[in-house]
């Protein structure tokens, strides 16, 4: 069994918690005395059906407007998979929260109501998809019975997409569009009857089947503690604690360390009291190394043979998350890794303007939600890699060292 | 990768995180099988080195006796550092009031015990085994949960979670409640437990009890609860799916005696496992409401 991470995107009122409503409800995940809840609220409501909404629509403020307002992380399981579902909100002003759902995903639901059809949000959703480089996108086309299950809808909808593939750059991407039902329990966990010319897969059908795991290449490691015991039984040891970003890593390989360029063999990979021969991405382990050199936190390991050069200038795309503006000048902490950077930006390009999707060039400001491609100098060396080559090692986030607050997610290119 | 390593992989992050980002860290320990497995976590992300923070217990003296004892034997056997703060101590400084009545406890009291211990020692982050299916409004918890000086948290004002990098920046006086097994569900936990052969309180696996009913649920007859003269006093062979207080968790009938079967429950259960939590009946934002004023 392995785990499927989904985040979900969608507009106001085009269904979304329904559909995980439908989902948990009709991959049978939902306990009795849950569904007694959700049936008492809905009669509370003078509603006819259970309103399968309730079940993600955690908090009461939400509860009394009847919209989700901010990410609720939602868990079932099937025989085959586990499934952790970001269920973000639709709002425009939310749009950070679909970003943080999305960045831990590797499909991407996006909702679209049958009615509308594409909206503002769902280009908006598109572009978001593409900028984070996600591979899997199932287009949910919702609502089908409120247009008779017509197929003209659906293959309207599916065509306008398939035409905006090219704009967004996502023809390398797999793309799967699902005509459903949530409310009625069309093609969510089962096939409708209503849509016989549907041949494609319901959708619990394909998130049972697509393929979860990133390739990545590339060794990158994220020294992240430094484990010096002192005790007379390890009285030598000293581990490099972190996580394998990406690529694998096995005993008796030459690595660099980033910051020094300072190289040594792996000795042992520890995995508590297990040696292990070899480790891969997303492993948590402890590394040991033959020589005795200078890494602490924030250090990135990488294979002795490549060369990733550090960079006090940098061009990224930027999602401005912060309610403050972004202040030119101004200095900010880059995280990445585990390693924290202060930085200014030396200058905003560009924004995404989410009518014509194209970046025009000198915005009057950097607002939350705005997609701005930035510069940015920094005062020491920053090893990211281009995210487009290497995800893992290509995203950072900005902190306001006042505030604190994380305000900003970049994508260096 | 298998789910357990990958979930296993994600709490060792998060508490080296925890471990790199902060100064004065404390896993807070409740004895219960969540917070088990979190020191659990702690030993492997560091090892061959000891867990480089204390643990703290807030003990309600409502505990089950299974479980004091348990804490002792455990801090024992791994050389761990161990706080208590007492909610009697509140109680006899004036700070809380004890409830009274049938449904009296003194789960709703530790918030106050909590904050100050956490004051008293200064920590600033503080680990805890919350997970987001537990209940509705933890499903929307950070896995690192900024709290201000009066331990509250606001819904509304979360910081976004990009990729894995966790933004652990605060000020003097704040703290971080961060959860490393955010995303684990109770058949995960104990799926962990069985591969990892944690050991837990004898509580958790059938054995026989003095209990009475009363709304539908089995209570462990003890001298902290007060009952009504024609509740009367049973034995049942039970065991305990969540182990708080005596006065706010209830048993459920059970023959599981070893975890192959308790394991074999949970998957046939129908009830939810909060659904045996008394504190949450109180009302349908219960938890959320006790969230913001700073418990768990």
């Amino acid at each position: 069994m392995n785990i499927l991470r989904i985040s979900t995107a969608g507009s106001v009122d085009d269904g979304k918690s329904t559909l995980i409503g439908r989902l948990l409800y009709d991959t049978k995940s939902l306990s009795k005395d849950k569904i007694e809840n959700i049936e008492n609220l809905s009669k509370q409501r003078g509603l006819e059906d259970i309103d399968l909404s309730l079940i993600t629509d955690g908090l009461t403020a939400e509860r009394e407007q009847g919209i989700t307002i901010d990410v609720a992380h939602i868990y079932f399981n099937t025989p085959n998979r586990k499934y952790i579902v970001a269920d973000t909100p639709g709002h425009v002003e939310y749009t950070r929260n679909m970003i943080t759902g999305a960045s831990n995903a590797s499909v991407f639901l996006i909702l679209i109501d049958a009615r509308n059809g594409i909206i503002e949000q769902t280009k908006r959703h598109l572009f978001i998809a593409s900028l984070m480089e996600i591979q899997n996108i199932v287009f949910v086309i919702n609502k089908m019975d409120l247009v008779d299950y017509e197929e003209s809808v659906y293959l309207k909808i599916r065509g306008e997409i398939t035409k905006l593939q090219e704009k967004f750059n996502l023809e390398d991407r797999n793309l799967t569009f699902i005509p459903v039902s949530a409310k009625v329990g069309d093609n969510v966990v089962k096939r409708s009857a209503a849509t016989k010319w549907f041949d494609g897969p319901t959708l619990l059908d394909y998130l049972e089947t697509v393929d979860e795991a990133k390739d990545t290449t590339g060794f990158r490691f994220n020294v992240q503690y430094v484990i010096r015991p002192q005790s007379d039984e390890f009285h030598d040891f000293r581990g490099y604690a972190g996580k394998v970003k990406s690529g694998t890593v096995k005993v008796g390989d030459t690595v660099k360390v980033l910051s020094s360029g300072q190289s040594s063999k792996v000795k042992a990979i520890n995995r508590y009291k297990d040696k292990l021969t070899h480790a891969k991405q997303g492993d948590s382990i402890t590394l040991e190394l033959e020589d005795d050199i200078d890494i602490s936190r924030g250090d990135i390991l990488i294979p002795g043979s490549e060369v990733l050069e550090g960079v006090k200038a940098l061009n990224s795309k930027l999602c401005w998350l912060g309610k403050d503006d972004l202040v030119p000048q101004k200095r900010y902490l880059l995280q990445y890794g585990s390693a924290t950077v202060p930085v200014k930006i030396a200058a905003v390009k560009s924004q995404l303007d989410f009518d014509t999707l194209s970046f025009e060039p000198n915005p009057e400001a950097v607002k939350v939600n705005s997609i701005n491609n930035i510069d940015i100098k920094s005062a020491s060396p920053l090893y990211l890699d281009k995210y487009k080559d290497n995800p893992e090692n290509g995203y950072f986030i900005l902190v306001d060292e006042v505030s604190n607050a994380t305000v900003a997610v970049g994508f260096n290119q | 990768m298998d789910y357990l390593d990958e979930l296993e992989n994600e709490a060792i992050y998060i508490m080296r995180e925890v471990a790199a980002q902060f100064d004065k860290p404390v896993l807070l320990f409740s004895g219960g099988k969540d917070s088990i497995t979190l020191v659990h976590l702690a030993i492997k992300a560091f090892y061959p080195a000891k867990v480089p923070f204390p643990l703290m217990h807030v003990d309600t003296g409502h505990n089950f006796p299974e479980t004091i004892e348990f804490r002792d034997q455990l801090v024992e056997k791994y050389g761990l550092n161990l706080h208590v703060e007492y909610v009697q101590d509140a109680i006899d400084n004036n700070l809380v009031q004890e409830e009274s009545g049938r449904y009296a406890s003194r789960n709703a009291l530790q918030t106050v015990s909590l904050l100050n211990g956490i004051e008293k020692h200064g920590f600033n982050a503080c680990i805890g085994g919350a997970r987001r299916d537990e209940e509705k409004a933890r499903a929307k918890e950070r896995v690192f949960s900024v709290r201000d000086d009066f331990g509250q948290w606001n819904a509304k004002n979360q910081r976004p979670e990009l990729f894995d990098i966790l933004n652990g920046r605060i000020d003097q006086g704040e703290n971080v409640r961060a959860f490393p097994i955010s995303n684990w569900t109770e058949l995960d936990v104990w799926n962990y437990i069985k591969r990892e052969n944690i050991e837990l309180p004898s509580v958790y696996f059938a054995h026989q009890r003095k209990v009475f009913l009363r709304d539908g649920l089995i209570w462990s007859d003890s001298e902290y609860i007060n009952k009504d003269a024609n509740e009367e006093v049973i034995e049942k062979t039970v065991r305990f799916r969540t182990v708080g207080d005596m006065t706010c968790t209830a048993a459920v009938e059970s023959d599981a005696a070893d975890i192959d079967s308790v394991i074999g429950e949970i998957v046939a259960a129908e009830i939810s496992e909060r659904g045996a939590r008394i504190d949450d009946k109180r009302s349908e934002a219960a938890m959320e409401k006790r969230k913001e004023v700073g418990y768990f």
